[in-house]
């Protein structure tokens, strides 16, 4: 019952803002008679939505999947480098600036870069993009676990003859561990994001970037907006899903913060 | 037990931090102390008397600058690498990843000792320190006196002769404190174990110890030992007797006159 109630306290003020701010929205098109080619009504969203369900399904597929990979290919290369980052310290100095250097060139001169680098129907450069964005996110996380070790157990290790292999294994891993769940957290909405955009640049019209500019170019604005609800969607959904292993993966960490 | 040795030996044991440059600190100077096998020693004085150096050079987190230093009858740092001592930080340090039983563990893990061995001694330490059903909890399930318990078993889970406290209940509430250091009388006497300790607190020093080394900074020297001794039956009747507040007295004067007639600062009078 009680736990019930904390759901319903969570849940309720969002979504009170978000049925105010979906009438508003209707109302006012409705009052000031807005043309349908400058800005559509939230139902005219949900019924586009339903009618154009499967291929937008089908597009969330295809953005989904290349957000997917650069997730995972950006956590491996991120956690790679923090490792080697955290382990060599003059190797870190190293990739430290380089990496905030990459993560500051503009995505969209990168993915302009990369579309014409491939073939014009491949998926490869949105996946690169995902990556580098994952990557730096995942990298400057996981560096900070494996160097912010709690100085007592650093100490205990240290009387106990742990060699550095094992003190790495024992005490800086495990602590790098939650550092690396945020960092996947925050991550994978980004990952979506950026999947998304990467799509605006050319290559094959099959994902939902595709999708809303050509629809939100055309007079189908209905159809352009379904496809960022459909955008978003995934994007909340890879958060949720990101929330959860974290929330599996480290329970010390919830115990930690609940305290 | 060897007796042949002093479970501790430094002579004119010395510690400069940043040797030559303009933040050069002497942390310790002139430190001569034998600790006797089975002894309870405690380091007492105020901020900057070097007391937590001096268990860490005995623990070899530190290396001396100068002077003599044996554990156990070796050189500190082969001490170390045999893990002749445990030790224990005010911060239970426990790892947050591990259940309790694994914690106590992990010491003897990383000396290599297999698994059935590992998990005999850990529940008996467990029992030792009398939370022999708490072996699968998680840390954070545990008060902050049970994890102070635990860190101590972890600490004596290799059956150390030597165990080294840095103020192990600096954070603990008074009650709880006072029923931990009974919990240690107790420990060590069951397990002969000798004890350099680190503490803020007169009375805590008085009740544990067998000697009370009175430390003073600037540069961090030992300045009195007072033997206390208050026998093997301490209870909590020894808190209200004459005996303990004339050795709380006496301490609290060799600090004031460690202190050059300035009021000891940083020292607790409880």
């Amino acid at each position: 019952m009680k736990r019930l109630r904390s759901v319903a306290v969570a849940i309720l003020p969002p979504l009170l803002f978000g049925v105010v701010f979906l009438t508003a929205w209707e109302l006012l098109i409705e009052w000031r008679e807005v043309k349908p080619y400058v800005m559509v009504k939230p139902s005219a969203v949900w019924s586009a939505m339903l009618d154009n369900f499967t291929p937008i399904r089908t597009a969330a597929g295809v953005t989904g999947g290349n957000a997917l990979i650069g997730l995972v290919l950006g956590t491996v290369f991120g956690v790679v480098l923090a490792m080697v980052a955290s382990a060599v310290r003059p190797l870190g100095e190293l990739i430290n600036p380089l990496a905030t250097a990459v993560n500051a060139v503009p995505i969209v001169v990168v993915v302009a870069v990369l579309t014409r680098m491939y073939e014009a129907d491949s998926e490869t450069p949105r996946r690169i993009m995902a990556m580098m964005v994952v990557f730096f996110v995942v990298f400057v996380n996981v560096l900070r676990g494996l160097r912010e070790t709690n100085p007592t157990q650093l100490e205990l290790m240290k009387s106990y003859a742990a060699s550095p292999l094992q003190q790495f294994r024992t005490v800086r891993l495990p602590n790098a561990m939650p550092y690396l769940f945020t960092g996947i957290r925050v991550a994978a909405p980004l990952a979506v994001i950026t999947a998304v955009v990467a799509e605006y640049f050319g290559g094959k019209k099959n994902g939902l970037g595709s999708g809303i500019t050509s629809f939100l170019s055309t007079a189908k604005k209905d159809v352009g907006l379904a496809y960022v609800a459909g955008a978003s969607a995934l994007g909340v959904a890879c958060f949720a899903a990101a929330a959860i292993l974290e929330y599996v993966a480290v329970p010390w960490q919830r115990q930690r913060s609940s305290k | 037990m060897n007796t042949q040795h002093p479970a501790v030996h430094t002579a004119a044991l010395e510690k400069v931090f940043n040797p030559g440059r303009p933040n050069q600190v002497e942390a310790l100077t002139g430190v001569t102390l034998d600790v006797q096998p089975g002894e309870f020693i405690s380091l007492i004085g105020p901020s900057g008397c070097g007391k937590s150096t001096l268990l860490r050079l005995i623990a070899d987190l530190l290396e001396p600058t100068g002077g003599d230093l044996l554990v156990n009858g070796k050189a500190a740092k082969q001490a170390r690498l045999d893990q002749d001592y445990g030790m224990a930080f005010q911060q239970s340090g426990l790892f947050d990843w591990r259940t309790v039983a694994k914690n106590i563990e992990l010491p003897l893990e990383l000396k290599g000792w297999d698994k059935a061995k590992r998990r005999a001694r850990a529940q008996e330490m467990l029992e030792l320190v009398r939370l022999g059903d708490r072996g699968a909890s998680m840390p954070w399930q545990l008060s902050g006196g049970q994890q102070q318990r635990i860190a101590i078993a972890r600490a004596l889970a290799a059956h150390p002769p030597l165990l080294l406290m840095d103020e192990p209940f600096g954070a603990l509430d008074e009650m709880t404190r006072e029923h931990m250091q009974s919990e240690l009388l107790r420990i060590c006497g069951e397990t002969h174990t000798t004890v350099v300790f680190v503490t803020h607190s007169i009375p805590e020093a008085v009740y544990l110890s067998d000697r009370v080394v009175v430390m003073s900074p600037g540069p961090g020297r030992i300045t009195d030992v007072i033997d206390v001794r208050l026998g093997s039956n301490r209870n909590d009747d020894t808190r209200e007797a004459r005996e303990f507040y004339e050795k709380i007295t006496e301490v609290r004067e060799a600090l004031r006159g460690s202190e050059l007639g300035a009021v000891a600062r940083g020292i607790e009078d409880r």
